[in-house]
């Protein structure tokens, strides 16, 4: 027998080559990584739908007029973005927390990671409290699936033509995109705390790697990235 | 299967060295700025007339995918997996694209049919 290995036996080391993932990517999180995509079509589907139906009307609620007020203050009028930036800013900022509890999981600092999860989810509570705050202050306004108020005047930039239909879509799709994106960050705040208790319990010092918090991390980075664009088309387009 | 979590534990060494808690708060700061710069323009440029608001539209499209750049590219550490993955996220993204280009073409259409 020849001891000459012909080319077709030489082992090949590409990534493509089998016997391992081309991914390096450990199953779960590559399975995260698809479920995001997927959710990213939902998403992008209701942003779309929404842009349609802005895009075939000849006018529109203006998001200036709607979104003046700050909810939970005595500020009715004339603070646009104020309200929405500070949602923008705690979400963002929770974000982040969420990275350095990553990062902090690499080292296998666990106090840290407990740390950083736990501010994460006081912001996550803080971003739902502040929406709550607004969809109250909208339903007090008369706005809801279904609801608009009865003098519509004020929400139109002056010389565009009023409309009953345009402010009833505007109010369906805000309620709806803004529920659909809230309910994954009450998702999301509801994974971190069980991550977190697993974190204090020691589960992953056990198991030797804090690979869940990374995990759990990439959904709420996406929670975080779904808000800028909603913030975007909602409140400054 | 032991080969694998090894390597899966090489791999999470690379990431450590390559997101620093610095970059991290880097990556904040550019987040906050893009939005900072959001904010001037809703709340300053287009009430003063400065920029029209034809052309702010797409300056905050612009600016969000910048922001969104950054949140998959680094928060999500996109950036430094393997190209196979980044393909395998990114490339469907367009199909989004197809769909964002049918429906605002079609939308213009819709105008004539509602009244």
């Amino acid at each position: 027998m020849s001891t000459a290995v012909s080319t077709i036996d030489e082992v090949k080391t590409t990534p493509w080559s089998g016997g391992r993932s081309p991914f390096s990517v450990e199953y779960g999180k590559i399975m995260m990584w698809f479920f995001l995509l997927s959710d990213a079509f939902t998403f992008s589907s209701l942003l779309i739908a929404y842009g349609a139906l802005r895009f075939s009307s000849n006018s529109w609620p203006a998001a200036d007029l709607i979104f003046q007020s700050v909810p939970g203050t005595s500020i009715e009028h004339g603070a646009p973005l104020v309200f929405v930036g500070l949602m923008t800013f705690i979400l963002i900022m929770s974000s982040v927390t969420m990275v350095l509890g990553v990062e902090a999981g690499h080292r296998g600092a666990k106090k840290e990671v407990a740390t950083w999860l736990i501010l994460t989810v006081i912001g996550g509570f803080m971003f739902l409290g502040c929406q709550a705050l607004e969809w109250r202050h909208l339903f007090s306004e008369g706005f809801g699936w279904g609801h608009i108020p009865k003098d519509l005047g004020e929400f139109f930039h002056k010389g565009a033509p009023v409309s009953a239909t345009y402010t009833q879509q505007f109010a369906n799709l805000f309620f709806t995109i803004t529920g659909f994106h809230g309910f994954h960050v009450f998702t999301g705040v509801l994974i971190n705390i069980i991550i977190l208790v697993n974190v204090l319990r020691g589960t992953y010092e056990k198991r030797g790697s804090y690979l869940m918090v990374e995990k759990v991390g990439l959904y709420w980075h996406f929670v975080d990235l779904v808000w800028v664009f909603v913030f975007t088309f909602f409140y400054l387009v | 299967m032991s080969s694998e979590t090894t390597h899966a534990a090489h791999h999470e060494g690379e990431e450590h060295e390559s997101m620093t808690k610095k970059k991290i708060w880097g990556v904040f700061w550019i987040l906050l700025g893009i939005t900072t710069i959001e904010f001037i323009i809703a709340l300053y440029l287009v009430p003063q007339g400065i920029i029209p608001l034809r052309a702010a539209n797409p300056i905050y499209i612009v600016l969000t995918l910048f922001k969104a750049f950054y949140i998959i590219a680094y928060f999500m550490h996109l950036k430094f997996e393997k190209v196979g993955l980044i393909y395998a996220v990114v490339v469907p993204v367009l199909f989004i694209i197809g769909l964002i280009l049918v429906l605002t073409n079609e939308s213009h259409h819709w105008i004539d049919l509602r009244a």
